[in-house]
């Protein structure tokens, strides 16, 4: 706790570097990896990320410093040829894309630790530390390279508000998009540049390996939490940023553990978390619409039976348990479920052990029989299935159909009097 | 055929698709103010032709004009249909976004869009009765309801002449009939409309005006003169086997489609 008391104080400065600095980071890889994410492109970055490693090593070699900006620069024309590579080699040979994918990231690595290791090997006084590039190096982050990265975040940033629609019309439809007369060209350019940028800086904070869990998870967590582009890619922004904050909180309170894979680690964490607990389409929302499906369909069937008890005879409207279980079958734990769903919508009237149907609950009944045999008219009339044949279709069907298509229904039917099997469809009373 | 003031003028198209030819020294001219229907079996070259015309491909030889003028003097004039396929449904975005998009142009970039686009985008989903719709996450409509929504984004565009890809595929009876009324209503406006479509048996009954497209022109001009059993048959009686082979072997053996001396000169009819 004091540990965490301490961290959050930011009284030392080198922690406090670090930790803004991871979290701008953060922050614009997941930006603008949301467009990336969105353009199908993930492997794209990953690739871009491996293909970085050249030109830091030959920017290096050349000016012999490890200045921000120098380095920054042959990263980012490393990425870009590699960027452009991946899209010629695709389009100029009978390479597919995923194969120009794995090609570029593979030669351009394979030349980067060669590079590398030369420079480890000439002996070169300030050296020390660019190997960090491979795993990233969040802890020897400095006061001018949080300058120089906080400026590119900067930059990164108002492109993407700025281009907002234009990136989103690209990522959606760049067809229509040219089709408009928008400079599509220039627009990709723009957007593939700050994409390499995103990536150059983000490799401080997590290395080349693992760059491209910064660039996509935080927009693949994103997604399943909204609808909304804009929502979209502040959630992104949130989850890169958050991750950031808690890899170098970890690092910095268990010395000797690396920043770069604990912010992954978190990263995935948020992702994992959303796959199974995000609305509609988490795991667990849609197990949750299964057993609210099954027990849907347990209770209108027992709502079915009662219905189909008084039809029989129409004198009798009471029914106990055994009356209802000999008409249709049900284990125990269903009827239970179903009696108790039906008891709680004020659908059944207890009088002793037995049970009646309220006006509500008679209404009810009256709606799921209908549908019953609305639909097997339905497959009769429209699909020339025999009579013999609809029911079981019907049975599950009944279930789903919602007032709109019952309305529809009843139109194209022109509100049939009876079903293929000649029993009377109920309606509502007027 | 020549027509006065031509909509749409292709001449000498020659275009090849994975380096493959799928269209031959297309040439003809279509009419303003119809419904125009580019018909012809699947793979014939229908949507190669459209790109082609939208720009989104370079032709190996030949040139499109769009009222007597380049593609790029007369954008706002022109709307483009995609097809319904061709885009990722499950993008985060909301009916009226995507209508709206059709309001993007060169002119506003990097600007907001104003009451007056928002206006417009809401009179183009009314006019194909999707307004109800609006705020709809576009993953949950059905394909024709998206369909529609691309109609809309297209007319958002204010266009006098719109190019469809295919917008009668995989919709509801409901959606083919709010289409064809549009269309009858655009028509009415003055507006050229052309179609790309590959059934016939409701191609006559849409068009006015119709192409027959085989990789090679089969036939271009009014309905009742093309919808003759003989072009019929020629278009949908299977390929040429001299000219698919002659296109196999220049994808094969990668060779020019024109040579590299030719030069294309513009308003040289049919010399």
């Amino acid at each position: 706790m004091d540990k965490l008391l301490e961290f959050l104080s930011f009284q030392d400065p080198n922690v406090r570097t670090v930790t803004f600095g991871t979290i701008f980071l953060g922050m614009s890889a997941a930006t603008v990896g949301t467009f990336a994410f969105l353009r199908k492109r993930s492997l794209v970055g990953d690739a871009v990320a491996h293909a970085i490693l050249p030109g830091i090593a030959i920017a290096f070699m050349l000016f012999q410093t490890k200045n921000p900006f120098v380095l920054m620069s042959g990263a980012l024309i490393s990425g870009w040829i590699a960027m452009l590579l991946i899209e010629h080699l695709s389009k100029a040979t009978k390479l597919k894309p995923d194969t120009a994918i794995g090609l570029v990231l593979s030669v351009f690595f394979g030349i980067g630790i060669l590079l590398l290791t030369s420079i480890q090997h000439s002996g070169a006084g300030n050296q020390a530390g660019l190997d960090q590039f491979l795993f990233g190096k969040a802890a020897s982050m400095t006061r001018s390279d949080l300058l120089a990265y906080g400026i590119v975040a900067l930059i990164l940033l108002m492109a993407v508000i700025l281009f907002f629609k234009e990136f989103k019309v690209l990522s959606f439809n760049p067809d229509f998009a040219q089709a408009s007369g928008l400079p599509v060209k220039r627009l990709q350019f723009i957007l593939s540049t700050i994409t390499v940028l995103a990536i150059s800086i983000g490799i401080q904070s997590v290395g080349v390996v693992l760059m491209a869990a910064l660039l996509i998870t935080p927009a693949a967590t994103a997604r399943s939490w909204t609808e909304s582009l804009l929502v979209m890619m502040v959630l992104a922004a949130i989850a890169g940023g958050l991750s950031g904050l808690v890899g170098s909180y970890i690092s910095f309170a268990a010395p000797n553990m690396p920043t770069g894979p604990w912010i992954v680690m978190c990263l995935s964490f948020l992702a994992l978390f959303s796959l199974f607990f995000a609305p509609k389409k988490g795991v667990v929302a849609r197990i949750r619409q299964q057993q609210q499906n099954r027990k849907k369909i347990l209770s209108e069937n027992l709502l079915k039976t009662f219905y189909h008890l008084r039809e029989n005879n129409p004198s009798s409207r009471t029914f106990s348990r055994e009356e209802l279980l000999e008409k249709r079958p049900f284990s125990d734990t269903e009827y239970n479920t179903a009696l108790g769903r039906l008891r709680k919508q004020f659908y059944l009237i207890p009088e002793g052990h037995n049970w009646s149907l309220s006006e509500k609950g008679y209404e009810e009944a009256k709606r799921v029989v209908r549908l019953h045999r609305l639909w097997e008219m339905y497959l009769t009339e429209r699909m020339r299935l025999k009579a013999d044949h609809i029911h079981p279709n019907a049975e599950t069907i009944e279930h789903i159909i919602t007032p709109e298509i019952e309305e529809q229904l009843l139109r194209e039917l022109d509100y049939p009097e009876t079903d293929p099997h000649h029993s009377p469809i109920p309606y509502p009373r007027k | 055929m020549n027509i006065d003031a031509p909509a749409l003028e292709v001449h000498n198209l020659t275009a090849s698709y994975n380096r493959k030819p799928v269209l031959w020294d297309i040439d003809f001219q279509l009419p303003q103010g119809q419904l125009i229907g580019i018909v012809g079996p699947n793979g014939s070259g229908k949507t190669t032709l459209l790109k082609n015309i939208m720009g989104l491909m370079e032709p190996d030889s030949g040139y499109v004009n769009l009222f007597g003028k380049k593609l790029n003097d007369i954008r706002e004039r022109v709307s483009y249909v995609p097809q319904r396929e061709s885009v990722d449904w499950d993008f985060p975005a909301n009916v009226f976004e995507v209508v709206q998009m059709g309001r993007y142009r060169k002119n506003n970039l990097f600007k907001r869009m104003t009451a007056r686009d928002r206006e417009i985008t809401t009179q183009s989903l009314e006019k194909v009765n999707m307004l109800e719709y609006a705020k709809r996450q576009i993953s949950q409509l059905s394909g024709g309801q998206q369909q529609r929504v691309f109609i809309a984004r297209s007319l958002a565009q204010q266009a006098d002449l719109y190019l469809m890809d295919e917008p009668f595929v995989g919709v509801d009876a409901a959606t083919e009939e709010s289409i064809l009324n549009l269309l009858t209503e655009m028509k009415k406006e003055g507006k050229t409309v052309i179609i790309v479509h590959h059934d016939l048996q409701t191609a006559y009954e849409y068009f006015d005006w119709i192409v027959l497209l085989n990789t090679r022109l089969v036939a271009s001009g009014p309905k009742d003169e093309v919808f003759t059993s003989n072009l019929l048959q020629e278009a949908y009686g299977g390929r040429l086997t001299v000219l698919s082979r002659i296109g196999d072997l220049i994808a094969k053996k990668d060779f020019p489609i024109r040579e590299s001396n030719f030069k294309e000169k513009e308003g040289q009819g049919d010399g």
